[in-house]
């Protein structure tokens, strides 16, 4: 018989597929469903809504995530609260600012070892136990939204592990999104009265954040950036 | 008489074994609840290879809550005495990577004790 190419590579793989098998049947019984790109997680900052000296959004963070609260260079801030004035007529805005977890993000263009990465559903995160702390993502982001833990860290949250020379940030509370929840801070808000803060599907028409993109419109910030932010904000 | 010594002979060969190694043997601290996911000759082997292939899989993927998880041997096999699984050199994880001398460092990131 003639041995072609095509013949001995099957026959390869057949025999890499025999030997793996029996150590992965043991332990990958019906493997869970992962994140899908049907989805893409998305949120509506309303700054209409938002009001200045309101940091329940900040605090829910913090208490969530396991953060100190702590506003040094040293700290990790996730979400910042920012005030502006436009100078001409003296209107004041107040808005949350954190990752925006950008479709294009530059972040993950950046890092050298991979470790910075969207997820299919959009989710902008670091893989920590990639993450080497060269720190070039947070360089490369224009919004200022990574932090860098300096210090050994102790009495981490069990769904939150986080740890000295990784670059963190905003994870729109990616443990509770897989369990079908929503964000901390957008709970707050809620819970303040505030709704300024809507969390949803960016691809379903049918979504209230869609529905309220759709009605009110939503800018991005550094839309000139086009970096397809899935953080959005009305009234800016 | 003879067969007194015979025992007595094997008694003390067989009961400072350990002495005689000149380590002390890990301790196991019993789990707290119910059987693991593998017999414990497969996951004193495996068990950096299941954690270190289902991490990918939650962090890339978004799997919660699957057979292999960090959290579910942190809650089960926390000791007592300290509640924790690293905490002290007699804690699970600890005592046997200590007597290895493979350093451990899953816990400068992760909880070392169980959730509330």
């Amino acid at each position: 018989m003639k041995a072609t190419r095509r013949k001995f590579l099957g026959t390869t793989a057949a025999l890499a597929g025999m030997a793996v098998a029996p150590g992965l049947l043991l332990f990958e019984p019906a493997r869970a469903k992962g994140v899908s790109s049907k989805i893409r997680w998305g949120m509506l900052v309303d700054a209409t809504r938002c009001v200045e000296g309101c940091t329940a959004c900040v605090a829910a963070c913090n208490k969530e995530n396991g953060l100190s609260g702590q506003t040094g260079p040293d700290d990790s801030q996730w979400i910042r609260k920012v005030e502006l004035t436009e100078q001409s007529t003296g209107r004041a805005l107040s808005l949350p600012v954190m990752c925006q977890h950008c479709a294009e993000p530059p972040c993950v263009d950046v890092c050298p070892t991979g470790a910075s990465f969207k997820r299919a559903d959009g989710i902008v995160l670091v893989d920590r136990h990639i993450c080497i702390g060269c720190r070039y993502c947070m360089m490369a982001c224009p919004y200022k939204a990574r932090s860098f833990v300096h210090q050994p860290l102790t009495g981490q949250k069990p769904d939150v592990p986080r740890g000295q020379g990784c670059v963190e940030a905003c994870t729109l509370c990616v443990q509770r999104v897989d369990r079908g929840g929503e964000p901390a801070c957008v709970e707050a808000c809620r819970a303040e009265g505030r709704n300024a803060l809507t969390f949803g599907d960016l691809n379903d028409p049918g979504s209230a954040i869609s529905r309220r993109m759709r009605e009110a419109g939503a800018k991005q910030i550094r839309a000139d950036l086009r970096l397809d932010t899935g953080v959005r904000y009305q009234g800016i | 008489m003879r067969l007194f010594a015979a025992l007595a002979f094997i008694a003390a060969l067989a009961v400072p074994a350990g002495v005689i190694a000149g380590v002390d043997k890990p301790v196991i601290v019993k789990a707290q609840s119910g059987p693991c996911i593998a017999p414990p000759e497969v996951m004193r082997r495996e068990h950096p290879d299941l954690l270190k292939h289902q991490r990918t899989i939650t962090v890339h993927e978004g799997v919660r809550n699957a057979e292999v998880d960090l959290e579910k041997c942190v809650t089960c096999h926390a000791s007592k005495a300290t509640g924790s699984v690293a905490a002290s050199p007699q804690d699970f994880c600890e005592s046997c990577h200590v007597y290895a001398g493979v350093k451990l460092d899953c816990f400068e990131c992760h909880a070392s004790r169980p959730s509330q």
